[in-house]
């Protein structure tokens, strides 16, 4: 057994598993990381089980001391910067962290979620058989806070793994994200469609798990204020009374009577959260039948990634 | 008739009309329990709403069209919805934040809005907000109300709310906007493994009356 204790941890440091699935008709989200291929990598480089928990690190950052034990560790997504003790390392890497030894995760030059992955079983909380965090109730494995002792069992040292890993091009931030209109597009001005596919939109500081909100045309809505409530997907655009669009991510609510002009490919999901506030984003139209296409070759590239030989 | 909309790569929304029905929703349930008992190949889940169904797909697996094409035959079949499960939920009006104001706005007596709210035929048409929130519509017109200005921090679980016209038993301490017009000790979320979640979307509710001490004295 590994102990660690947590010295710092910043909003929204949370233990995610792969997600919560099948509970959206109970107004239960998945949940799950945010960037789900950089999560997906980090927990391939120890052969985790898809329902093993991690650490997904934000902007806000995290430091463990080492109180018992050692383990090997990656830091996967962003470019965060790691630090043991005095040694400056990058995310993108395999290390060891041995008793007495202080992990630092830090923001650096690009990037919003990093996710700290164990060799070993990394004990955290479940609900409803997942410890995904569902960040508004904090049900789930939960949010991080100074003094709380971290648990890795079964912790193991593999100094064969250890080392940097490749970062894909497809695992930095995306500018241009697909979408596809709908389902609620019917109540926008031609105009307001027009400058959804042809305007730079920038993300705000009102940014967590749940969504965030972008700064940009205005896309007031005709009409729409009395929907029934309707699903929420992550990935989908509302828009609320005032003209601003929401972009639904991994915490979101499961319905709502605001109108969803268009819905993110899934695929383009992962990129787009590593952006950071202020930074631009186009939204580029497709139709269904080329979103799915993206999927299929987004799935390929990841697959033949964590195939490569080593 | 039925209108099938596409969602980016992985889901479709299936709409049976554009406004808040009985006739609607049925057929929302009826389509959702049809796929539950025929679920196709790279089937994710269902998210039932008030006129529409929403259907997640493994785009790895399937695509729109296959999806539709299944959903189109389910829809063509007799549909059978599930028999909804009536539950009974005691509730105590005493001491509760928002009865008098709710008296006052409606122009009636807190003994008026107790008897209005206990009167409601309540059915549960879909979840949201929250895990466990339940929208249950059927609120009489009597008590028909909007939302207050001002959401209020720090409501606890257990709390009967209402707004427009639907009610609510509050699952977590989370904000609200909705009228505090009593409590119940009856969990939503229940904490347990077999059926986590007490209701179904489609179950009815019954509302009784206990005093503080029955309150205080049930489990």
């Amino acid at each position: 057994m590994t102990r660690l204790r947590v010295a710092f941890a910043g909003p929204h440091v949370t233990f995610q598993d792969s997600g919560r699935l099948g509970r959206m008709r109970y107004g239960v989200p998945a949940s799950g990381p945010m960037d789900r291929k950089a999560f997906a990598i980090a927990q391939s480089i120890f052969a985790n089980p898809p329902d093993a928990a991690a650490i997904e690190v934000s902007l806000g950052g995290l430091s463990l001391d080492c109180v018992e034990g050692h383990v090997t560790f990656a830091v996967v997504g962003g470019g965060f910067i790691v630090q043991i003790g005095a040694r400056r390392l990058g995310a993108w890497a395999v290390h060891t962290l041995h008793q007495g030894e202080r992990l630092v995760i830090r923001p650096g030059p690009w990037g919003s979620w990093t996710y700290l992955a164990f060799a070993g079983d990394l004990v955290a909380p479940q609900w409803l058989g997942s410890s995904a965090t569902h960040g508004p109730s904090g049900l789930g494995g939960g949010t991080l806070a100074a003094g709380q002792e971290v648990i890795v069992q079964d912790a193991r040292v593999a100094p064969t793994l250890e080392g940097s890993i490749p970062c894909p091009i497809w695992a930095r931030p995306r500018r241009v994200i697909h979408a596809v209109l709908g389902p609620q597009d019917r109540f926008f001005s031609a105009e307001s469609l027009e400058d959804l596919a042809t305007q730079p939109f920038h993300l705000t500081n009102a940014y967590d798990r749940m969504g965030v909100r972008l700064r940009g045309p205005s896309l007031t809505p005709e009409g729409a204020l009395s929907i029934p409530s309707e699903p929420i997907l992550r990935g989908s655009v509302q828009v609320a009374g005032d003209g601003l669009a929401t972009v639904m991510l991994a915490d979101h609510g499961t319905t709502g009577g605001y109108p969803k002009i268009a819905t993110v490919v899934s695929d383009d999901l992962d990129g787009f959260v590593q952006l950071r506030p202020n930074d631009a984003v186009r939204f580029k139209l497709v139709l269904a039948p080329q979103a799915v296409a993206l999927a299929r070759q987004g799935d390929k590239a990841l697959r033949a990634y964590l195939n490569r030989p080593r | 008739m039925a209108l099938y909309r596409p969602i980016a790569d992985h889901a479709m929304l299936v709409e049976f009309g554009t406004a808040i029905s009985d006739a609607s929703h049925a057929q929302v349930l009826a389509l959702d329990q049809a796929l539950s008992a025929n679920p196709f190949a790279g089937f994710r889940e269902a998210t039932p709403a008030f006129v529409n169904l929403l259907v997640d797909f493994d785009p790895i697996i399937t695509d729109h069209a296959e999806v539709e094409a299944h959903l189109r035959c389910l829809a063509d079949q007799p549909l059978t919805p599930r028999t909804p499960v009536t539950w009974q939920v005691p509730v105590c009006y005493e001491n509760a934040p928002d009865l008098d104001e709710v008296a006052r706005r409606t122009g009636l007596s807190t003994d008026a809005v107790i008897a209005a709210h206990l009167a409601g035929d309540y059915r549960v048409f879909l979840y949201g907000f929250a895990p466990g929130y339940a929208y249950m519509g059927g609120l009489p017109e009597a008590i028909k109300l909007d939302r207050k200005t001002t959401p209020v921090r720090g409501v606890p679980a257990g709390q009967i709310i209402i707004a427009g016209t639907m009610c609510l038993i509050t699952t977590l301490v989370m904000p609200t906007g909705w009228w505090i017009i009593g409590r119940t000790p009856t969990r939503v979320l229940t904490g347990e493994e077999t059926r986590p979640f007490l209701f179904d979307v489609g179950d009815h509710i019954q509302f009784h009356r206990v005093s503080q001490a029955e309150f205080e004295a049930l489990p």
